[in-house]
């Protein structure tokens, strides 16, 4: 039965969580996403979920392995500072290969930082947080409505994979409320069989080992090519991205999240002052739509990068083009949300360069 | 007359700790002058006095040592307690090795 | 597997002793004489006895007892350094009808994971927390832990720890007995036989208290670490006895009215 609804970012997240079959939230509390941990509370434990508010992040996502571990669908949530001293954890849950959501509403930073929306935690999330070599499937959100259907996706996909899921989000599309609907799901129909879990040794098996301690190099480096097969299957797989004009696009925004949404805007006035703008908006960070860039790259005259931080997701921008044309960042920091106006104008902007190069040539 | 009782060592996993020899009341125990793969003197019986106490084998922290005694008030045991039968065990009495 | 055992006559005797199954044959790489391996015994034989082996699940630290899971024949999960309570907490929430026990030595339980620790037992988690003190940091090379005495000489206080620098050794144990949420405390050895058995009575009540969703049931075990402390086993445990005892005693610290 499918409902439509007026919510929260946060809440349709936590809503989704259940729907979705989470048997287990550990969390703390952190602006600007402890509504998830609040509804969860009182919606989760009414509903059956196990729903402990933990003693710190490090808790909380130590937890998240051991219950993965057991074999139940867990996950947690925090925002920035949260998410870096989870990062250890995240490292130890991706070597144990095992499924979980880890979702992160951002804020301003680096440090205690702000509690207002930022995409500052880009490197963070996509090119692994923790030490070693692992990656986190990343999805990004862009609207309240994905912030819970990604939820559903989130828990088959780490079921599919045996790894660990994060949600990246923000602030604003935590607290932003929108219509949300939520799909047909039934979690019976999801159950993945988890013959590793250790859920107690019946004497038809040996006993299972959840670990990621592999002291021989040899056996480590099985384990890493093992990971490394599996990032590749990943990105053969489930790499996404939503294209906005850009069949016949000459000047591209890549952006993502919210700042998607903001460059959608001025894609469209830039379009209606005849601009041939378009928008690519990855969807999921990793695995990154490197092909749909370069492709992309071939035909547009221009790139530009629309990110709330300093220039993160740029350097996986520049990665695709691979020089095939230039590209252009604007951001702003801090928590600020650039206003499309800006975004326009410096579309605008890469479009009069272009201008004045193009004549130069002749 | 004391009861009797026996030990045997699983001697390539001892380590020579002398746990074993310290605990036990009858003074029973001790290392032998041979070394096994690891390079540790193991334990042996030394003495013919062993009651089966148990004291030696509740001390070891390599649970290298089996415990035998004489049961005086004639209830059927068995020979041995077998406590887990998905597991093989085989033991070997090397008779070799019986007089170190 | 083919041990290789030194056995004279036992016709007419019946064994009344053996190496538990519910330990894998796998031997045992601590050194000579550590008091880990008595523990790992002791609680298998537990396991064992109480008929649990399929329904008990273990959380291992960092520390020497890493590669416990090598050892204990049960499903087990490694926990990153300090966090196996947290770990052995969220085992437990998913299945509650399971045994569920870690096993910390002093740095994993007292210095990083003091915050897992506290809050585990002050949520009165129905598990078993085992903490295998020798106040000192074995796997690492022989530093200073926070059980660490006045005056003991480590890698990391090598003129003998001082309060000025150091603080004091930390009685983690009587600070959980305190909160409501523990149930039973309980400070045991391994360094004498009659000790060995009252670690086993120890654990085999925890496990019952666990089927009967008491709360957190912790065993502190006073243990000895001749590498770290530069003696043989024999006289690891006499020092341990001489210097460790009045600070740590053993001992039913917290037992049910």
């Amino acid at each position: 039965m499918s409902d439509l609804r007026l919510m929260k970012g946060n809440e349709a997240l936590a809503e989704a969580a259940i729907r979705a079959g989470c048997q287990g939230y550990f969390g703390y509390p952190i602006t600007p996403q402890s509504e998830i941990l609040e509804y969860l509370a009182a919606e989760g434990r009414a509903r059956g979920m196990i729903v402990l508010q933990a003693e710190s992040e490090v808790a909380s996502i130590n937890m998240v392995y051991g219950g993965a571990g057991a074999g139940a669908r867990v996950m947690t949530s925090s925002s920035s500072p949260g998410i870096s001293l989870m990062q250890e954890g995240l490292s130890y849950i991706a070597c144990a290969e095992l499924p979980c959501l880890v979702v992160n509403v951002s804020r301003g930073g680096p440090g205690l930082g702000t509690i207002q929306p930022s995409q500052g935690d880009y490197f963070q999330a996509v090119k692994g947080g923790g030490h070693g070599d692992y990656r986190l499937l990343v999805l990004a959100p862009s609207s309240v409505q994905e912030m819970a259907d990604f939820v559903f996706d989130a828990f088959d996909l780490a079921d599919k994979y045996r790894t660990p899921v994060m949600i990246l989000a923000d602030g604003a599309l935590g607290q932003m409320m929108e219509k949300v609907t939520f799909r047909e799901y039934n979690p019976a129909e999801h159950i993945v069989a988890k013959p590793w879990a250790t859920t107690g040794k019946p004497k038809t098996r040996e006993r299972n080992i959840i670990t990621s301690l592999h002291i021989e190099p040899e056996m480590m480096e099985q384990i890493n090519l093992r990971l490394q097969e599996k990032y590749r299957l990943i990105a053969e797989n489930e790499t996404r991205c939503e294209h906005f004009h850009t069949e016949d696009a000459e000047y591209l925004i890549v952006a993502y999240g919210l700042a998607a949404r903001i460059a959608k805007g001025a894609v469209e006035t830039a379009r209606a002052q005849g601009i041939k703008a378009g928008l690519l908006r990855p969807v999921t960070l990793f695995p990154y739509p490197t092909a749909a860039i370069r492709r992309l790259a071939e035909t547009v005259r221009g790139v530009l990068v629309l990110e709330m931080n300093a220039g993160q997701m740029i350097e996986d921008v520049r990665l695709a083009v691979e020089g095939r044309v230039q590209v252009r960042f604007y951001g702003r920091m801090g928590g600020i949300i650039p206003a499309p106006d800006e975004v326009l104008v410096a579309l605008e902007g890469m479009v009069k360069e272009d201008a004045a190069q193009h004549e130069e040539v002749y | 007359m004391a009861i009797r009782g026996n030990v045997s060592f699983d001697i390539e996993t001892c380590k020579g700790c002398e746990l074993c020899i310290d605990a036990c009341p009858q003074e029973s125990l001790g290392l032998s002058g041979e070394i096994n793969a690891q390079g540790y003197h193991y334990a042996v019986l030394i003495k013919d006095n062993c009651t089966g106490c148990v004291n030696c084998a509740l001390v070891c922290p390599d649970a290298v040592i089996t415990v035998y005694r004489e049961n005086r008030k004639n209830e059927k045991v068995p020979v041995a307690r077998i406590s887990n039968v998905t597991r093989n065990l085989t033991v070997t009495i090397d008779d070799e090795r019986k007089n170190p | 597997m083919e041990r290789h055992m030194i056995s004279p006559d036992v016709s007419g005797l019946a064994c009344v002793y053996e190496r538990p199954g519910t330990l894998t044959d796998t031997p045992f790489h601590y050194c000579p004489g550590c008091g880990h391996g008595v523990v790992h015994r002791v609680l298998m034989e537990a396991v064992d006895e109480l008929g649990i082996q399929e329904e008990t699940i273990g959380v291992a630290p960092v520390g020497c007892s890493v590669f416990s899971y090598n050892y204990l024949n049960i499903d087990m999960q490694e926990a990153a350094h300090g966090r196996a309570s947290a770990v052995a907490t969220a085992v437990k929430r998913m299945l509650p009808g399971k045994y569920v026990f870690s096993y910390q030595g002093d740095g994993d339980l007292a210095a990083i994971g003091t915050a897992e620790t506290i809050h585990t037992a002050n949520r009165g988690e129905n598990i078993l927390v085992l903490f295998i003190n020798n106040a000192i940091y074995g796997m690492t090379g022989g530093q200073m832990a926070p059980t660490t005495l006045l005056g003991m000489k480590t890698t990391t206080s090598p003129a003998g720890r001082t309060v000025e620098t150091a603080g004091f050794p930390l009685k983690i144990t009587e600070m959980l007995a305190m909160l409501p949420g523990v149930y039973y405390v309980s400070r045991n050895s391994v360094h004498t036989p009659g000790a060995v058995r009252h670690l086993k009575k120890a654990i085999l009540k925890s496990f019952r208290y666990q089927k009967e969703n008491r709360g957190t049931c912790f065993i502190e075990v006073v243990s000895n670490c001749p590498s770290g402390w530069k003696m043989t086993p024999l006289e690891a445990n006499r020092w341990m006895e001489e210097h460790m005892f009045p600070l740590y005693p053993p001992g039913e610290i917290k037992v049910p009215q």
